[in-house]
């Protein structure tokens, strides 16, 4: 859509209360400013009543920018962070059902190996694959399964965290050019924001 | 230790606690497990107002005029339907208003019962927040909890839907148990950072033509005298929002006026000449920024909100200061350098004497501007104003000369017309002693003028001014100004007679047609001690000048030619 090539999309993470209609109220925010939420991921976090959540948000620059400040505004949010530009590890999983035959099969499960997936399922007429990764690696490896026909494909949304600091004086997730080693040792170290997770 | 009671008796009990006084509402089957137990309260005053609307507009004109929450109750499906208009006209100005409503027994939700909505699901937008109680327990903590979010932070309505079997269930109520607030995601600012506080300071001390932007948050917050101070010391020139009038008073030096699409030329021009802007609790809203590209863009801008969402939403600013605007301006008081600023004050002067933007054209036929000149003269500035929208608004906030603080009661964000009739039931209900004079248009006044019956069998001595042009007089001005001229659905050509319709109600009931005796019935209907009604036949096309179309900027600003 024309429109959605001027959308940015942010990747947010966010613990809130654990009860019914949370997700109504971000939901219903989201849809009133008018983002569209690419990807989702909700489950259980380490604190008792608290659920975390993974979104990716799609919409204007403007608009999208703001979404992490007006989820705060949820009086179940407890805390929403734009991760985007902060350095951060994200995963998705995919499960991936294949049509193999006979002669196929063995192409399919070498491919597997290649993409370190794993063989979750297998039945007469077809394997499940199970993937961990970037979007870009499943992306890939969905093409070339692509030949053999694919049954199913069922994906989750962006699992995301902050990468712990190595460096004395950091919050996680912070990007800095000088850095001290948490032993003390000085340390040069350079880093651009936004390489790892870009989308 | 905890008494056991019905539900209904728990929710009277926590809004005592509460210190609520007063409820308007009007009850239906879902919610009368909740009446019926009102007699025991006789503590908490009930209100019957004619439509649910009304309960809602009431309360957001208690809560606007004292400061307190405003309750309203309503019961299931149209009833809880009927208030969201008015939970949306208080989500958008920030108005602190608790609405309980009746719900369908717990079996019957979901099943399409009789009278049954889902109204937490209809009213999330419009709300800071809402509850559906399933659990005769919850109903004291959870009506606890909606107080405090109402009126802490950035105020705004919260909405609780009790199903009937709920509030006839007995349960346990403990006022010192129940009261105990446990949010870990909710946030109340107070002091701002240190580190924002300076970087405001620099920018303050460094500009030499600044200006305040000083929104409804002085009046939340209650920062008249911290703004007039550091107005002062600092020697900073004001321009208040429409719903920041009455914030600062119109007869100060520093007083500017309001700006953007209606506001007076000389506000919106000393925005735009600017070389620093202190929004200050006002959310750049797009009726004074207009196109944000060309908005005020030689000016840094600080902006001062108790709401982080609200930063770079519409305007990119500087520095963004995050803190209740009391405490924010009490922290910048003592480090803003006492300048005189003698060239920008005397610029805003000749501003002022360029653009005289509040000249009342004169054709010989009243006009609204008369009534409310005359409205200001009569009462010196000192009555609580409250109107709808529409041009009978903007005309109420150029020619009053507002004197008195948290005096001006209007629908700004939402726009709702019909609010200044009930509002001013309820303003009057928080304000006993007070004068209260409702400025209304006569399109407004007949969504909501069934109300008119609350306030004589409540003997409230509203005065209701109807600028009558048997018009939509903004929409007759937009179609003659955008549309070409084409005039469509804008003529009441069967209004009722306004004076009878006073009568009928049991009210006294005037009609003005004359400059000249404007003044005059205005005394008379403030001499007279119950609720009156003045029907001022006013100049039926009259344009309210200035205007800067919506989208625009200080370049398309149109002045009247004829003055």
């Amino acid at each position: 859509m024309t429109t959605q090539s001027k959308f940015e999309a942010r990747t947010v993470t966010a613990l809130v209360e654990d009860r019914p209609g949370v997700l109504a109220r971000i939901a219903g925010l989201c849809r009133r400013r008018g983002l569209n939420i690419a990807s989702l991921a909700v489950g259980r976090s380490e604190q008792p009543g608290l659920s975390r959540l993974t979104f990716v948000l799609e919409g204007p620059p403007g608009v999208v920018n703001q979404c992490a400040a007006q989820l705060e505004r949820l009086v179940n949010v407890i805390d929403a962070t734009d991760i985007t530009n902060k350095n951060h590890i994200w995963r998705e999983l995919a499960l991936v059902k294949v049509g193999t035959t006979a002669e196929t099969r063995v192409e399919v499960l070498e491919l597997s190996r290649v993409f370190r997936a794993n063989v979750v399922d297998i039945g007469v007429d077809s394997v499940t694959l199970e993937l961990t990764g970037g979007r870009e690696k499943i992306d890939s490896m969905i093409t070339l399964l692509d030949r053999f026909g694919i049954r199913e494909v069922m994906r989750t949304g962006r699992v995301a965290v902050l990468r712990a600091t190595l460096f004395e004086g950091e919050e996680d997730g912070q990007f800095q050019s000088s850095r001290k080693w948490v032993n003390g040792l000085p340390h040069e170290y350079h880093v651009t924001p936004g390489v790892s997770g870009s989308v | 230790m905890g008494k056991t009671l019905t539900g209904g008796d728990i929710a009277c009990e926590a809004l005592l606690n509460e210190g609520v006084d007063i409820v308007f509402g009007l009850p239906g089957g879902a919610i009368l497990p909740l009446y019926g137990v009102l007699s025991r309260y006789p503590q908490l005053r009930h209100v019957l107002v004619r439509h649910e609307q009304g309960a809602a507009h009431a309360a957001d004109g208690y809560a606007r005029a004292s400061g307190k929450v405003g309750v309203a109750f309503a019961t299931s499906g149209p009833g809880a339907t009927n208030l969201i208009t008015g939970l949306a006209t208080a989500m958008m100005d920030s108005v602190p208003i608790v609405a309980i409503t009746g719900q369908v027994g717990r079996a019957a939700i979901g099943s399409d019962a009789f009278q049954e909505t889902d109204i937490t699901g209809a009213t999330l937008p419009v709300t800071k927040h809402n509850y559906l109680v399933t659990r005769v327990e919850d109903v004291g903590p959870t009506i606890h909890e909606a107080f405090h979010i109402a009126r802490t932070g950035r105020p705004g309505p919260v909405l609780i839907d009790i199903p009937k079997d709920v509030m006839q269930e007995e349960g346990t109520y403990d006022y010192e148990r129940d009261r105990q607030i446990n949010l870990p995601g909710y946030q109340i600012p107070t002091t701002a950072p240190e580190d924002q506080i300076d970087a405001a300071v620099k920018l303050i001390n460094e500009s030499e033509r600044p200006v305040f932007l000083a929104g409804h948050g002085v009046i939340i917050s209650r920062a008249f005298d911290e703004l007039r101070e550091l107005a002062e010391k600092a020697q900073i020139p004001v321009v208040t929002t429409l719903l920041g009038i009455s914030g600062f008073p119109e007869n100060h030096p520093l007083h500017v006026g309001f700006p953007g699409m209606h506001g007076e030329a000389y506000a919106s021009l000393a925005l735009d000449d600017s070389d620093l802007i202190i929004g200050a609790g006002s959310r750049f809203d797009d009726r004074i920024v207009g196109n944000v590209n060309e908005f005020a863009t030689r000016s840094k801008k600080i902006h001062i909100d108790i709401d982080p969402a609200e930063i770079n939403k519409s305007v990119e600013v500087d520095v963004a200061v995050i803190g209740n605007l009391k405490h924010v301006l009490g922290q910048l008081i003592p480090k803003a350098e006492r300048k005189s600023r003698p060239e920008w004050i005397r610029h805003v002067e000749q501003l002022k004497i360029d653009h005289p933007s509040l000249h009342i054209p004169e054709t010989g036929n009243l006009s609204g501007q008369h009534v409310v000149r005359g409205l200001s003269n009569v009462t010196k500035g000192n009555a609580i104003i409250c109107t709808g929208v529409g041009q009978h608004q903007m005309w109420a906030a150029q020619h009053y000369k507002f004197t008195q603080p948290n005096s001006w009661l209007c629908s700004g964000g939402l726009g709702t017309m019909g609010y200044e009739v009930p509002s001013a039931i309820g303003a009057q209900m928080a304000m006993p002693e007070a004068l209260v004079w409702s400025i209304c248009g006569d399109g407004g006044f007949q969504m909501t003028m069934m109300e008119l019956a609350t306030a004589v069998e409540n003997r409230l001595p509203v005065k209701y001014a109807i600028l009558n042009n048997n018009h939509l007089g903004m929409i007759t001005q937009w179609q003659e100004l955008f549309y070409m001229g084409d005039t469509q659905a804008d003529a009441y050509t069967a209004n009722p007679d306004f004076v009878k319709l006073a009568e009928a109600f049991g009210m006294k009931g005037m009609r003005i047609e004359e400059i000249d005796d404007v003044e005059d019935a205005i005394e008379e209907a403030n001499a007279h001690p119950g609720p009156v009604i003045v029907d001022f036949v006013i100049e039926k096309v009259e344009h309210v000048y200035p205007m800067i179309p919506a989208g625009g900027s200080i370049k398309d600003l149109m002045e009247d030619t004829r003055v």
